[in-house]
């Protein structure tokens, strides 16, 4: 009920202006046409003028606003040539957005039609064509080599001896895996998923599989100052690995592997203490539309130190170890059990 | 001229009348239905594509004011929600899929319905046989079903709104494997398969329309009327029919293959899928072959929504200025540059894909060498307004809109363009609000102001003034109200298409910035129908037209009657005598001179 009244209210109320306007037009009749005309073309034109001062007073205002709701610095080394180039670029469409609002809303104040002096016939000038693509190619060049500059290094191979960590997404969660003590992953097979103890669909006749550490959260541990290659793939529709505080990202995308790498540069604790705040966490959102969970596909990105991340890696039993324990009767128990989630029985 | 032995009849009547306004007499021979519905006339089909694409750009509006009462409340419940969502809307509360349903169907409606059917379906079929001196499209059957097509396509979208399952979920894009398999999504159900049969239908409307439109422009243009005295509005949509014969064709395969894929067992877009508990048997296809098949249209098609709104822009601003446009050559050239880099862009959508990043390097290029024409124009619109006359008509208002906007929007394209910054702000809020400024609002300020201009054409009244000030003044204050801050959400890294932030340690502060855009985006919708309301009464109760040419307009269409009957102009056509532009002094104290005025002695032709 109180919807159609609302209705009704909105209908009102455009009925109600729909009459003032005509009375004004009719205000018009009786003034005479021209004399309104010209009494109102001056209005709009001094309100472009006070629209130009509300938008960029609005511009300084909402940036003001926005600053510190604004993440922290970049945390990875390509993230501090993203944040360079970011720059460039904002003073480059900077300079030009000023320029052509400025022109734009000034000539409309200045050249308002009032009755006293005629247009000026001008049509076209080779001159000014000229150098309005040029300059404008020029600045693309330049933002063009920048740009290419950062993209090949961005994607170009990993460095010697970074870090291999698999991520994979599936609907909706990560899931990540690690080398183990080899150093290497092992080979995987889509026709060997099950979500009850091959989440990956890891091949258990390749032996580098054995060791290989999987966290069902997709959480992430990387060192500070070690780059690490990130090895992305998914087990049904397309996601995307989205590092927004590295300024990375990558589509993890059914049937094809794709890479990215980068070198973290800021330990989460370090974070925590540069933006004082306590709950300070990096993380990794899913950035393509992947479902109805799609808003919820997180997962944790912890960067700590090389000390920290070799302590944790100790504590972590190799995915086979978890789901095969009766082959490993002489295992220690384990201190800490990945997944809550799952119940996996860990000791005999 | 093919049509002119069918319209010839029609200009008999005209003539045994004598040339006078009584169409009103030889209208009524028309049956209703010949008339108002299943009409050939270009005019009246042009009206259908308008009222057609303004029911959809309500449609699609209210889904956006839905969806941004998740996004600005998400703590909130909505009765409103209820009444129009029913189960969707539990308590009020939107339900994800819907919400996904939603931004779906927003998205495609929006930019096929509203912003291809409904501007250039409305502008190509208006102005082009207006423009260019002809009696009407080349085959105006053809013309006929185009929109008819174009409406079964719409009944067909609008029927996946009601279906069990909810309409298709998958984002506008509708990238397989999510769009190709039921278990990933509810969505991905009948609502899909809706999805795509309406799209199929609405190529087919493109196409026919679009040919119609080309060979109208080369074949049908008046005695002197040569190509270089065209109005830009016509080379503008000349180019937009271009671009869409070339690319839709594609996005029409696309669908089929991904229609092979969903029900005939093949593996195009598919490989090595394990969902809803079990493993597919497809391999071998790649959903990246998607999105190539997608973006070959879909980047083009941004273009087939700027360049009418560019034409319409730069008619309005050389008319209500009383100068000519600025380097029509330039214009031309320009329209031409884009017309091309448009196809050889399309994989800057695709930057994080992990394609080749030699291919990316080169895309990036590419990409931004479309700012060099965009720029041209800018600056070519700025002279046109300079040292003008500048009258504030409300057409006039919303070309100056357009300008800013598509300056605002087309800037932050040189992120985007950039792969090494679009591999941060992709898919981020950065985008939302790049494409919804450049392609969005201003394409819509490029038809608001068409709308306004040429009402007077369309229904022989004017629209309210005031009506259309206030409209003007919220709609351009309010949009960049709304999509402003996005940018700043989308630097920090804020994904789109999240349902709720509130989980998000990195992009819950936004959470009150949300809110204020939600509001925002409110109002700017009822402004909309304010909008709507004035165009409909203004049909019925508008100032009448007394003046045939009410804007001191060159072009050809203010040579025609108030109110002009099927088949344009009474008499002969007139014949075409300079360009499009001669707004200077005519000698008798006048300052434009139309195109079918003889030059004088001595005087050059541009």
């Amino acid at each position: 009920m109180s919807g159609l009244m609302l209705v009704f209210l909105v209908v009102l109320i455009f009925v109600v202006l729909y009459q003032v306007a005509r009375s004004s037009e009719m205000v018009a009749q009786i003034q005479g046409e021209q004399q309104f005309d010209k009494k109102r073309n001056k209005i709009l034109g001094f309100s472009m003028l006070i629209l130009m001062i509300a938008f960029f007073v609005g511009i300084v205002w909402c940036h003001e606003y926005m600053l510190p709701l604004m993440g922290p610095e970049a945390a990875s080394n390509h993230g501090v040539q993203y944040d360079f180039m970011f720059k460039v670029t904002l003073w480059v469409t900077g300079i030009v957005f000023v320029l052509t609002q400025v022109l734009l809303f000034w000539f409309c104040f200045k050249y308002q039609r009032n009755g006293d002096k005629a247009p000026v016939f001008f049509a076209h000038s080779n001159k000014l064509e000229l150098i309005w693509t040029t300059v404008p190619a020029i600045a693309m060049a330049v933002l063009v080599a920048i740009g290419l500059k950062a993209w090949f290094t961005m994607t170009g191979e990993a460095p010697k001896g970074a870090m291999q960590i698999e991520i994979v997404g599936k609907q909706f969660n990560w899931i990540s895996r690690y080398p183990g003590p080899d150093g290497e992953l092992g080979k995987k097979y889509f026709l060997n998923i099950n979500d009850k103890d091959n989440l990956l669909g890891q091949d258990w006749t390749d032996k580098r599989n054995m060791d290989d550490i999987i966290i069902p959260n997709g959480e992430l541990r990387l060192v500070k100052d070690v780059p690490v290659e990130l090895i992305i793939g998914s087990r049904d529709v397309i996601h995307d690995v989205g590092l927004s505080h590295f300024r990375m990202k990558m589509d993890a995308v059914p049937g094809i592997t794709s890479r990215i790498w980068f070198t973290p540069t800021i330990t989460t604790a370090e974070m925590k203490r540069k933006t004082g705040n306590e709950n300070f966490v990096y993380e990794l959102s899913c950035d393509q539309m992947c479902g109805k969970g799609h808003y919820s596909m997180r997962a944790v990105v912890v960067v700590e130190t090389q000390a920290e991340h070799d302590k944790w890696l100790k504590e972590q039993k190799s995915y086979y170890v978890q789901n095969h324990p009766e082959e490993f009767p002489a295992e220690a128990p384990i201190v800490a059990p990945v997944d809550s989630s799952k119940k996996i029985t860990m000791n005999k | 001229m093919s049509n002119e032995a069918a319209i010839h009849t029609d200009v008999h009547t005209h003539d045994s009348h004598g040339h006078h306004d009584d169409h009103a007499h030889h209208e009524h021979k028309q049956h209703f239905i010949t008339k108002y519905i299943f009409s050939q006339d270009h005019k009246i089909i042009s009206r259908q594509f308008l009222i057609t694409g303004i029911f959809w750009a309500i449609v699609g509006g209210l889904m956006s004011v839905f969806f941004r009462l998740q996004l600005g409340f998400p703590e909130q419940t909505f009765k409103v929600l209820t009444m129009f969502l029913g189960d969707w809307a539990h308590g009020g509360k939107m339900d994800p899929e819907m919400y996904y349903g939603l931004i779906t169907i927003h998205g495609t409606v929006l930019v096929f319905f509203v912003l291809t059917g409904g501007l250039s379906g409305t502008f190509a079929n208006f102005l082009i046989p207006l423009q260019i001196g002809a009696r009407d499209m080349a085959s105006p059957f053809l013309n006929m079903l185009s929109y008819w097509f174009f409406a079964i396509a719409g009944v067909i979208m609008f029927s996946s709104l009601f279906i069990t399952t909810g309409p298709a979920s998958g984002g506008w894009t509708t990238y397989p494997p999510l769009s190709a398999l039921k278990e990933a999504s509810m969505g991905s159900g009948l609502g899909m398969d809706l999805w795509l049969v309406s799209m199929a239908l609405f190529v087919v409307s493109s196409l026919l329309g679009g040919l119609n439109y080309i060979v109208t422009i080369l074949n049908m243009r008046t005695k002197g009327m040569s190509m270089t005295r065209l109005p830009l509005t016509i080379w503008a949509l000349l180019f937009t029919a271009i671009l869409g014969v070339l690319s839709f064709p594609v996005l029409l395969s696309a669908a089929v293959l991904l229609l092979f894929d969903r029900h005939a067992g093949t593996s195009f877009y598919l490989s090595e899928i394990y969902v809803a508990g079990k493993a597919l048997p497809n391999v071998g296809g790649s959903p990246i072959l998607y999105q190539h098949l997608f973006w070959f249209l879909g980047h083009p098609e941004v273009y087939i929504i700027m360049l009418p709104a560019m034409g319409m822009a730069s008619e309005i601003l050389a008319t209500h200025s009383r100068k000519p446009i600025f380097g029509y050559f330039a214009m031309i050239l320009s329209l031409i540059g884009i017309t091309l880099l448009a196809f050889l862009v399309w994989a800057h959508h695709m930057f994080v894909t992990g394609m080749s990043p030699f291919l990316g390097g080169v895309f990036v290029l590419l990409t931004l060498l479309i700012a060099i024409p965009s720029a041209v124009k800018v600056f070519n619109w700025l002279t046109t307004i300079w040292k003008g006359n500048i009258r504030f008509t409300v057409g006039m208002c919303f070309a100056l809109g357009f300008v800013s906007l598509f300056i605002s929007g087309g800037l932050t394209g040189l992120f985007l363009g950039n792969s090494a910054l679009d591999i941060h702000l992709h898919d981020t809020y950065f985008v939302v609000a790049h494409f919804h400024i450049v392609m969005g609002i201003s394409a819509f300020f490029g038809m608001f102001a068409g709308i306004y201009h040429w009402f007077p054409k369309m229904y022989g009244r004017f629209m309210n003034n005031t009506m259309g000030y206030i409209h003007f003044f919220i709609t351009f204050v309010g949009s960049y109200v709304i999509f402003w801050p996005m940018h700043y959400e989308g630097v920090a890294g804020m994904p789109r298409r999240y349902y709720d932030f509130s989980n998000w340690e990195s992009f819950k502060q936004f959470g009150e910035l949300n809110q204020m855009i939600s509001i925002a985006a409110i109002i700017v919708f009822i402004a909309q129908l304010f909008f709507v309301f004035n165009y409909f009464v203004s049909i019925w109760k508008g100032k009448k037209v007394t003046d045939p040419n009410p804007w001191q307009s060159n072009t050809l269409e203010w040579t025609t009657p108030i109110k002009p009957g099927h088949g344009n102009w009474d008499g002969e056509i007139p014949e075409v005598h300079r360009w499009a532009y001669d707004y200077k002094d005519d000698g008798n104290g006048g300052d434009f001179i139309p195109q079918h005025i003889p030059l004088k002695e001595g005087e050059e032709s541009h």
